[in-house]
């Protein structure tokens, strides 16, 4: 185990294409770090750097205390899993976990043991005589996970490992691997894990910080419950969270007790915790309210105001709803239980309803850049 | 399903022996010349060049015991050996020199890659015979004339340039992050190509072997430049030969020592088949 550092990474490729653009970033020792972005945001291109598949055009890769930038991948202490598992198809799955260590002259006794071991965590020892064909996707991605556990490297890196497997088997292997990760720490091998992918659920779940990565830019960098309730831009805002949250273009207006926010052609009031927040900004702004945050009620809950909306579809979920509807011109959705409808099942579309907004819970944005106007309380 | 494509699948499903019998004459033709071969090789000359049919009216193997002592002072046994003297030892530096090659045009970005493989491919298309003269005389220079070197030295440095670019395709389709996968275990460029590419390019391997082994066994004008003494001579350049220039041929020796000389590639070709009909079919492995 051990902390990676890095310090201005840049990656441009041969034809003058920046990709990475000065990445500052500490992974603490034993972390999951989890980066996410959208497809071509760099997250993997910057995986590869800290692997040594890439080479570094400018800046510091340290880790542990061991500058990296012109090792090669084997000297680095790394260890990765690939999307396609990547195993080597003509040996057994005992020798695609022993190949490493063999290679490394590791003694016969001491590779036995740890693709035992390795096989135990994973339990997978009846699979060891097996070739990579006869495996399910779901085995294979555990073969994989196990050739990186094998080597006992300093950092685990996870180059979008579950993207391959189908919707219920991503879900009991991303179990699996956070758990994997606890059982590591507490017995006494602590792993430093960088795990890419480009899912946000999985981001939530899994990391226990997220950097979350844009067009090779760090966005923002901090733990799943502090991005989702204080991002640091629209981006952000976005990006995490599902369904997405709504972001409308506003206007910050005085109001008659503070300030008011006009959104569709109605002016709201926003609550005084929020508006000391402000700086006493006005002017156009992009207003953000996460799904969750607008009800479908008649009851108002706290500071939420009221807006008339107008309903145009509605996603059945089972045990919620969400409801999309325009207030003016803006489109928004609601995140509802579905034992709290109050009526909307039966209406159909265009027809008037009346929901709530929880004003306290709004993200406020700059127009053109996105940034959060919001001061951390 | 629509009454007519089931009908379709019906025709399909229902008569496949006409499908096979088509398969079988059209077999039975293409190969009728070889069956021919073989029952000449049972005749005499006069039988050979007047009945029609290839069945022969009796078995008699004296052809081919005759064939084989040859009219020279040598037996078809040191024709054979000397012919595996050469096709051995080419094929094992073909394999090697032409997958370095393969493995540098398709792994390794370096100055010139493109232009020097434009070039590689260029000279497939060059006519041997162009080559012919100042190789000879290369050859001469060196001392090598009267030797195995000629047709064995040349293929060490990768000039079977149809099998380097079989391989490069082959490679291109190698999943990379396997390879990647490797580095992070701990390979270098050489440890690789041993362990991972070599193993997952059998089948196109084992095409260059047997491509390589009938090409190098059917070689005629090779020899006939090269080689000057009758002992050093393969089976192709024996063969001709023991179509004598001034006495009358005994057509049947000839022909069955044809049969014996096609025994080796055939053999060769069947062994490798599982390997080979897979590399000729894939290429690449399944992700």
């Amino acid at each position: 185990m051990a902390k990676l550092s890095l310090k201005k990474i840049e990656k441009v490729y041969p034809n003058g294409f920046k990709a990475v653009h000065g990445v500052d970033l500490e992974v603490r020792d034993g972390e999951f770090m989890v980066f996410v972005g959208p497809s071509g945001c760099a997250k993997s291109t910057l995986l590869r750097m800290i692997a040594g598949l890439e080479s570094i055009t400018a800046g510091e890769l340290h880790i542990g205390n061991q500058l990296v930038n012109q090792l090669a991948p084997k000297q680095r202490g790394i260890a990765m899993v690939f999307q396609n598992y990547a195993l080597y198809p003509h040996m057994t799955v005992y020798d695609n976990l022993a190949f490493g260590l063999k290679l490394a002259g590791t003694p016969k006794a001491e590779v036995q043991l740890r693709v035992r071991h390795a096989a135990g965590l994973l339990e997978m020892e009846h699979l060891l005589e097996r070739y990579p064909k006869q495996l399910s996707g779901g085995q294979a991605q555990r073969v994989a996970v196990g050739r990186a556990i094998v080597k006992k490297p300093e950092v685990f890196l996870f180059d979008e490992p579950l993207s391959n497997l189908d919707a219920k088997l991503r879900a009991a292997m991303r179990v699996r691997l956070t758990e994997l990760h606890r059982t590591l720490r507490e017995s006494g091998q602590p792993a430093t894990v960088v795990y890419v992918t480009h899912d946000q659920v999985e981001a939530m779940t899994m990391g226990e910080r997220i950097c979350v990565l844009k067009d090779g830019v760090i966005q923002q960098v901090d733990t799943p419950t502090a991005l989702y309730d204080r991002p640091a831009n629209a981006f952000v805002a976005s990006f995490i969270g599902s369904p997405e949250m709504n972001i409308v273009k506003a206007k910050i207006l005085p109001h008659e007790d503070g300030v008011g926010v006009e959104l569709g052609g109605q002016v709201l009031r926003l609550p005084a915790a929020r508006a000391a927040q402000l700086n006493s900004r006005g002017g156009a702004v992009q207003l953000g309210l996460r799904p969750e945050h607008v009800s479908a009620g008649p009851r108002p809950q706290g500071d939420s105001v009221p807006v008339p909306g107008t309903l145009r579809f509605v996603e059945h979920m089972g045990s919620e709803v969400f409801v999309h509807f325009t207030v003016g011109d803006l489109a928004l959705s609601a995140r509802v239980p579905a034992d709290e409808l109050h009526g909307l099942q039966n209406k159909t579309r265009g027809a008037a309803h009346e929901f709530h907004l929880q004003m306290q819970r709004v993200h406020l944005f700059d127009a053109e850049s996105g940034e959060s106007l919001l001061r951390s309380a | 399903m629509s009454a007519d494509s089931m009908r379709a699948s019906d025709g399909e499903g229902g008569r496949p022996w006409l499908r096979y019998l088509a398969l079988v004459l059209v077999a039975l033709v293409m190969l009728y010349p070889l069956i021919w071969l073989i029952g000449a090789s049972f005749k005499s000359n006069s039988e050979i060049f007047t009945e029609v049919g290839f069945w022969p009216q009796r078995f008699d193997f004296s052809a081919y015991a005759k064939g084989w002592k040859t009219s020279t002072e040598y037996t078809f046994a040191t024709y054979f050996l000397n012919s595996f003297l050469i096709t051995i030892p080419r094929i094992v530096v073909t394999v090697i020199s032409c997958l370095l090659v393969a493995y540098a045009f398709a792994r390794f970005e370096f100055w010139g890659r493109k232009l020097l493989f434009s070039i590689m491919v260029g000279t497939m298309m060059l006519p041997l015979i162009v080559l012919r003269l100042p190789q000879y005389l290369v050859f001469r220079e060196l001392g090598w004339l009267d030797s195995y070197l000629p047709l064995i030295v040349p293929s060490a440095f990768a000039t079977d340039t149809f099998f380097v670019f079989m391989l490069v395709q082959f490679l291109k389709g190698i999943p990379r992050d396997m390879e990647e996968a490797a580095q992070i275990d701990g390979c270098n460029a050489l440890q690789l190509l041993w362990h991972i590419i070599v193993p997952l390019l059998k089948p196109a391997i084992v095409s260059v072997i047997v491509f390589q082994f009938i090409w190098t066994m059917n070689d005629f004008m090779g020899p006939l430049i090269y080689l000057a003494s009758v002992e050093k001579y393969p089976v192709s350049l024996a063969l001709k030969m023991s179509i004598g220039a001034t006495e009358e041929v005994e057509w049947a020796n000839v022909i069955a020592i044809s049969v014996v000389a096609l025994i080796p590639s055939v053999a060769v070709f069947f062994a490798a088949q599982k390997h080979f009909i897979e590399g000729a079919t894939s290429s690449g492995v399944k992700g």
